[in-house]
């Protein structure tokens, strides 16, 4: 089966959502030899407006840019991730930054839904706020394995200044390591009797991309 | 020794589109003579104008001319200035094309310093469209759109040369066409922006509005409010209401000029390590 | 795939146009232009080049002009409201016949409008903003590779028919970024303006051949050795004014006839899927992607539909589209406007065909659903 997917970056202007898009889909490019496109929407609020990225990744030469079934959301503003939402797919997998997005018990039953304080840990445990962005590329890389986490580490030596590479380097390790605990969360508590959720997959396989990938 | 004045110009196209009496004449004829004492090759010469009466001097002069728009003769000269910076450039347009419709330009180009000599030919009104008022039209005075007198201000070219940023600012007029020429000479000679405020006349539509519509009265009327700035200083106050001082304002070689600076960033210098 | 650059459609044209030769750029910053004069701003320098940002919209399209007469290839670029400022200086470059590239990365209006989002609303005011009879060449790319090209070709139309040439692309191509591999440098064709075979004393700016209605035009290294005049005034062959009537209209009917006759040159198109198909779609530019893939999914429903595409959408297409007119029934015209290229195409169907449409002016692009629900409604 042809493999497509398609994500979107949702946030406010500022954030960086628009570069975590574009450093994902230069790894398909560059070094997965895919197809990719990048299409960036915002509004003139350079500091807090609505933006997104679109990305899709296709093995098949992409000719509309603009992502209409989403397999997978990053929102880091409540906003955002609502007027943005429409687009998902069922069982498409959500990032949200949860200090900031509410997600509705529905919602929660529709989408595969990941919640981590991206901005918060960037802030305090990175130690450097700006980093947000870096860390949700790598949670996003860990979640969906749509592109190999090695190969987005040398598209972010290309993209980052040497000065700021360590704790971005820092912060995408800490995203990886954030996913995987939260996909192991989601498996215990499906083992236990108390999920809501009705379609978890197991973490090893947790990726919608996985299932439609040709082999590398 | 006398100037050679057909070799400037396009004798073909005389002549001259102005209204005979027209100050626009002597303006022309002192830019010329300016430039012949300076020896520069035609070749080396553009002139754009805008459009107006005086915007029509670019199509008689035997230079690269380009008679442009309405008020564009300014940024149309700094684009030829850049593509050739070996060249002179010189606009050549009127109070309301340089000050009103091309004024963003106008200030631009001074906060710029680019090698431009840009001259002002003022007679304080539209002429070619009627006489309408512009913003050199002195307050009080009568304009088709003015019926009952000016009650506009007016710019003080060479203030707002200066304050825009100008390096080289002076004014001459009409009714001294020997110290124009000086000025329009040491204008072209400085490298870089330099404004001109010719004081011209124009008989036809302003003149004739304000009691001097005879063109020798008109320059007359030019000699007696006009006053050089070496004798300025020797007039009380009272002497000096309601004239307009000539000479030349400011003068100042030290700043960088656009095109130069340009340049230099495209061909940055090795910078010399010290061992 | 070494070869593969990652950009997007506003840095394929800025670097196309120094592929092209172009070494002169003037722009104000606008909206979504801005990575054009960004990327010409650091290279320009290196290629021996001149970048300015100026004062003004206005300042920026006559800087360029004035540019082309003296000698060199240039470029301005903008959006809706900017290119409504410089629309007084395009009609300057087509008077005056000076070659020009301007792009006009198209935004919702009028007014100031949708900043930063993409629209197809500027594709009359590219024939008919400034006033006067006068005829424009067109291009609207609709792949990030045709940015690159179209350029490319821009320039060469400008070039040899001594006019200006409008790029008409949209935010959504100018900003997306994807993987591009150009074509080898040698493998693109590159016009000059053809010089004067006259000696400077003898050279007349709007003199033309017997065979050539585009006179000659000093480059760089001539200019300075031909001194000319040119006015925006209507002129004769010396470049001076004239109010002559039989002159006048010699030139303005020149100036049509150099465009429209050189149209085998000059008209450029894409016809697909159309051999079988009993429904056409009419798209251009970036919706022409959403056309595409809605046609795609039209056909894998069995319903056989097609779709025109012009590429030079000025002067308009209007003998394929009325060959069109006489082959389908169904015309569906797509873009991103509430209807302003339907009306040539209407013009040139002469009632033949049923026309209909899909248009928006949200500033969100027109989905292949909606295209492909007109699809299925028509062929119903």
């Amino acid at each position: 089966m042809a493999f497509r997917c398609e994500l979107r970056f949702a946030g406010v202007g500022g954030q960086g959502n628009i570069l975590a898009g574009a450093i994902i889909a230069e790894t398909a490019i560059i070094y997965e030899h895919r197809f990719a496109t990048q299409v960036p929407t915002y509004t003139s609020q350079v500091r807090g407006g609505p933006t997104k990225a679109d990305v899709i990744i296709s093995d098949q030469s992409i000719e509309f840019p603009e992502a209409t079934h989403l397999d997978f959301m990053l929102a880091l503003d409540q906003r955002t991730y609502d007027m943005y939402k429409g687009d998902l797919k069922n069982h498409a997998v959500v990032l949200v930054d949860d200090n900031l997005v509410r997600v509705s018990a529905q919602e929660r039953e529709t989408w595969d839904i990941y919640g981590f304080p991206m901005i918060r840990t960037a802030k305090y445990d990175v130690g450097n706020v700006l980093t947000a962005n870096i860390l949700a590329v790598g949670m996003t890389v860990e979640l969906t394995k749509v592109v190999d986490k090695e190969h987005v580490r040398k598209i972010l030596h290309t993209r980052i200044r040497p000065a700021l590479l360590e704790v971005n380097m820092k912060a995408f390790d800490l995203g990886l390591r954030a996913a995987r605990s939260l996909q192991l969360q989601k498996v215990q508590q499906h083992a236990g009797t108390t999920t809501l959720l009705g379609h978890l997959v197991p973490a090893q396989d947790s990726s919608f991309v996985r299932d439609s990938a040709p082999p590398r | 020794m006398s100037v050679d004045y057909p070799r400037y110009l396009r004798n073909d196209k005389l002549p001259l589109y102005w209204c005979p009496g027209c100050g626009n004449g002597i303006v022309l004829k002192a830019l010329i003579g300016a430039i012949d004492e300076l020896h520069w090759e035609k070749n080396d010469i553009v002139m754009v104008s805008g459009i107006g009466c005086a915007a029509r001097g670019s199509g008689y002069v035997d230079f690269h001319t380009l008679h442009t728009l309405h008020g564009r003769a300014v940024p149309a000269a700094t684009a030829i200035k850049m593509c050739h910076p070996s060249m002179h450039v010189i606009v050549f347009s009127g109070d309301g094309d340089m000050l009103a419709i091309g004024g963003n330009h106008f200030i631009h180009a001074c906060r710029r310093n680019i090698d431009i000599t840009m001259v002002v030919v003022n007679n304080w009104i539209y002429g070619m469209t009627g006489g309408q008022y512009s913003p050199t039209t002195p307050p009080g005075s009568k304009a088709s759109t003015m019926p009952r007198g000016n009650i506009d201000s007016n710019f003080d070219v060479v203030e707002l040369a200066r304050g825009a940023g100008a390096t080289f600012v002076a004014r001459g007029s009409v009714a001294d066409p020997i110290s124009l020429k000086n000025y329009l000479r040491k204008g072209l000679e400085h490298k870089g922006i330099s404004v001109i405020d010719a004081l011209s006349t124009c008989h036809t539509q302003w003149g004739g509005r304000n009691q001097l519509g005879d063109p020798v009265q008109l320059v007359e009327h030019i000699r007696n409010i006009t006053v050089n700035r070496s004798n300025a200083g020797a007039l009380s106050p009272e002497e000096l209401q309601g004239k307009m001082i000539t000479g030349i304002f400011h003068q100042d070689p030290g700043k960088k000029e656009y095109a130069q600076a340009y340049y230099e960033l495209s061909h940055p210098v090795e910078q010399t390590v010290v061992v | 795939m070494a070869d593969v650059q990652i950009m997007n459609g506003n840095q394929l044209i800025a670097e196309a146009a120094l592929l092209a030769g172009c070494r002169f750029y003037a722009g104000y910053p606008i909206t979504p232009s801005s990575e054009i004069p960004e990327l010409l701003a650091r290279r320009m320098p290196e290629v021996g080049g001149i970048f300015m940002q100026l004062e003004d919209e206005i300042a920026s399209i006559v800087a360029a002009a004035a540019a082309s007469y003296a000698g060199y290839k240039s470029m301005t670029a903008s959006s809706g409201p900017g290119i409504s400022l410089k629309q007084e200086g395009l009609g300057m470059a087509c008077m005056m016949e000076l070659p020009l590239v301007i792009v006009d990365v198209m935004r919702g209006g009028p007014s100031t409008g949708l900043p930063t989002r993409a629209s197809q609303s500027d594709y009359m005011q590219a024939r008919w903003g400034t006033h006067g009879d006068h005829m424009i060449i067109a291009v609207a790319p609709g792949t990030l590779l045709e940015c690159y090209t179209e350029t490319i070709r821009a320039f060469n139309m400008a070039e040899r028919y001594r006019t200006p040439v409008l790029i008409l692309s949209d935010a959504t191509l100018a900003h997306l970024s994807s993987g591009v591999t150009l074509p080898p440098p040698d493998t693109l064709e590159i016009v000059d303006r053809r010089q004067p075979a006259v000696e400077p004393e003898n050279y007349r700016p709007y003199e033309i051949s017997a065979t050539n209605p585009v006179p000659p035009l000093p480059n760089r290294e001539n200019f300075p050795r031909y001194r000319f005049h040119m006015t925006g005034l209507n002129k004769d062959a010396t470049g001076f004014p004239t109010e002559n009537a039989t002159t006048v209209l010699a030139d303005e009917n020149r100036m049509i006839n150099k465009i429209m006759d050189a149209s085998a040159d000059i008209e450029s198109f894409e016809h697909y899927q159309l051999e079988d198909a009993q429904v056409a779609v009419i798209a251009y530019g970036s919706n022409a992607n959403a056309a595409r893939v809605a046609i795609k999914e039209a056909r894998a429903q069995g319903l056989k539909v097609g779709m025109f595409r012009p590429i030079t959408v000025w002067p308009f297409p209007f003998q394929q589209v009325m060959e069109l007119g006489r082959k389908f029934k169904h015309i569906i015209v797509s873009e991103m406007n509430l209807g302003q290229m339907i009306h040539e195409v209407q013009r040139a169907l002469q009632g033949r065909s049923e026309l209909h449409s899909v248009l928006q002016a949200a500033g969100t692009p027109i989905r292949p659903q909606q295209i492909l629900q007109k699809i299925r409604e028509v062929s119903a």
